[in-house]
């Protein structure tokens, strides 16, 4: 049994419609984070499942059960939200306990709860602060016990790390994630930062304008995206394209443009390729290598920027009609403006279809 | 090495432009000041040192006689009860008054804010043209309605119609103040299982106090300093220290007793004044500080 499935959403705000028929399946326990460009409606999509917004079309299924017009507190879920949104005159036990008040717990349970909760998250000795004594990542370790004392089925994550800066980001999005792994509980996490999406999610949706474009393991995504658009989103410096065209030669299939050629027989094309097909060729910076004039090569391309990362290099190249990015080891010399030869593995390689922009 | 800081430049303490800013100031000051002045150094002359008319003159002799007398047994027509009976019909007048405007503009300002009331746009709207209505229009039919109901003239009555007087003004202070509020502590709210009353009585309630005080201070001035509803609708018997304080200047017999006026005057304006600096300190206050962002 799915943990959360969701039917043909519609959701259309004003007269624009934000999601149109979406389908999505969440199994219990998985981590799954809903990445998209500012916009995109997965935010929206979020509020939708909590039960905060109404949708126009469709049906939401939290653990089996029908949810889509029930209230908010009868769904079985949690929210931390991107501001926190800790109730400022409560202090921090009342801010935990006050779902649990409003649904007449008995007092011994609430203590109980509240105490484990703390616990598990460190706030033990900060529970008669106020939130405005707290730091940012106290606060937001109290935005999820607020969801977590209520022993919820499913916890929603609206970009609670954006707030905070980089270092703390990073301290807790492992903490999250070994947070995760303790509770086994459902959660999805709505982010616009890929490095998020890709540690943190079990299966992750990447989502355009209102519609998923792929739904899927972080490592696959990264290394089979569906389309275009996931391609270009996902990874930094982006994916590189090269738009060309297939030629068929006696059981050969090869890619062929100005600036690369590329031998593509043994790529995996999900229907069999068409003689001078237009496609478009993606091979990400990482995968694309600086070869010695006398071997083989697949481009070849003259030297432009050069910016130093620290661990890593990334060059940009100038190609014939194309514009390429590499990433190479940190004590490479390098000179501008030198003539270099490329090569890369057609393991590597994504084809897409160069109107369609979806994957071969 | 030397690491003490360098004194600061001291700055020139008269140039011409603060010649300038001091004059208009002072002047500015005294403009406003002098009036009261007038009243305050009147309010505590015998009436043989007005008489000989200098009126910015320090009074040679003080006596708080004519507080006392403004306080406790000037006339008001026939009755010589003092302006202290107004006092308190006016308190009377006001504590209801405030209470009730004050609740009911800011659960309808918290209704507006976050619940998807059905035509709120067009109900907020209509609230705000009758704040654009002249009180004399509907004067007459709210004396017909309240007659018709057996309310006239009566505490409850003028109570009412400060209330429904406050209702547009109250309304959109809360409004726009819980407007500015982050919607995220209400959604949080309403995950956590909270309804319409546990929300506003927990939550928005103890974060109101800033706005609270700034209501308080409007709604005071402008109950107690309410002259024309107090006199058509509260009835002779609780009549508001403005109407008592215009019956005992006007109800004069022989000379007019000018420090006893003055008196009056002042005792019926202290209500305000007291408010505006007790709550003064209160009055920017960020309550919310804390509720969001690190």
């Amino acid at each position: 049994m799915s943990s959360l499935s969701i039917r043909g959403l519609e959701i259309v705000l004003g007269k624009t419609p934000v999601i149109e028929g979406l389908d999505l399946d969440i199994e219990e326990g998985e981590f799954v984070v809903l990445l998209g460009p500012s916009g995109c409606g997965k935010s929206t999509l979020l509020h939708s499942i909590a039960g905060l917004l109404d949708v126009d079309e469709g049906k939401v299924e939290i653990a089996g059960v029908d949810v889509t017009w029930a209230d908010p507190k009868d769904r079985g879920i949690g929210m931390v939200f991107q501001s926190y949104a800790l109730y400022p005159t409560m202090t921090v036990e009342r801010n935990l306990s006050f779902g649990l008040r409003i649904s007449g717990m008995p007092k011994v349970d609430i203590r109980k709860r509240v105490g484990d909760a703390a616990r598990m998250l460190q706030l033990t000795e900060l529970l008669q602060r106020k939130p405005a004594q707290l730091s940012g990542g106290q606060r937001q370790r109290v935005a999820i016990g607020r969801a977590l004392v209520r022993k919820v089925k499913v916890f929603l994550l609206d970009e609670p790390l954006s707030n905070l800066d980089a270092k703390l980001r990073a301290e807790l999005r492992r903490e999250l994630k070994q947070l995760h792994h303790e509770l086994g509980a459902t959660m999805v996490y709505v982010t616009h930062d890929q490095v998020e999406a890709m540690t943190l999610a079990t299966r992750m949706a990447v989502m355009r304008a209102g519609k998923i474009q792929q739904f899927d393991r972080p490592d696959e995504v990264y290394a089979r995206p569906a389309n275009m658009f996931v391609a270009g989103f996902l990874g930094s410096p982006s994916m590189n394209f090269v738009a060309g065209q297939l030629r068929l030669d006696s059981g050969r299939v090869a890619f062929d443009s100005a600036a690369l050629k590329l031998d593509v027989s043994d790529y995996a094309f999900a229907a069999a390729p068409n003689d001078t097909q237009s496609v478009v060729l993606g091979v990400r910076p990482e995968h694309l290598r600086m070869v010695p004039p006398d071997a083989p090569h697949n481009a070849r391309a003259t030297l432009g920027l050069i910016e130093p990362m620290g661990a890593n290099k990334i060059v940009w190249l100038d190609a014939p009609g194309a514009r390429l990015a590499l990433q190479t080891e940190p004590n490479v010399q390098l000179v501008s403006g030198a003539e270099v030869h490329l090569a890369m593995d057609p393991v590597h390689a994504s084809l897409f279809d160069a109107t369609t922009e979806r994957r071969l | 090495m030397n690491n003490t800081l360098s004194p600061r430049p001291r700055q020139p303490l008269f140039t011409p432009a603060r010649l300038g800013v001091y004059f208009f100031l002072v002047s500015a000051a005294l403009f406003f000041l002098l009036p009261l002045y007038v009243m305050g150094v009147t309010s505590i002359k015998p009436m043989t040192e007005i008489r000989l008319g200098n009126i910015f003159a320090f009074p040679l002799e003080v006596t708080f006689a004519p507080w006392a007398r403004a306080w406790s047994s000037a006339c008001t027509g026939l009755e010589c009860r003092g302006i202290s009976v107004g006092f308190w019909n006016s308190t009377r007048i006001l504590i209801p008054s405030l209470v009730l405007s004050i609740l009911l503009g800011s659960i309808n300002g918290y209704a507006l804010a976050y619940w998807r009331v059905r035509w709120a746009g067009w109900f907020f709207a209509i609230l705000m043209l009758g704040a654009f209505i002249p009180y004399p229009v509907m004067l007459y039919p709210l004396v017909r309605m309240f007659a018709a109901v057996n309310l006239f003239q009566s505490i409850p009555n003028i109570v009412l119609i400060h209330t429904f007087f406050g209702m547009p003004i109250m309304t959109l202070v809360f409004r726009n103040y819980y407007a500015s509020l982050p919607v995220e502590l209400f959604k949080a709210a309403r995950i956590d299982g909270g309804g319409f009353w546990r929300i506003y009585f927990q939550l928005m309630v103890p974060m109101s106090l800033p706005i609270l005080v700034v209501a308080l201070i409007l709604q005071t001035t402008g109950i107690w300093n309410d002259f024309i509803l107090g006199l058509i609708f509260a009835g002779r018997e609780n009549y508001p220290m403005t109407v008592q304080l215009n019956n005992i200047i006007n109800s004069t017999q022989g000379e007019k007793i000018y420090n006893v006026n003055m008196a009056a005057t002042l005792l019926t304006s202290m209500v305000p004044l007291a408010v505006y600096f007790i709550s003064g300190r209160w009055f920017v206050r960020g309550i919310a500080a804390g509720a969001v962002k690190g």
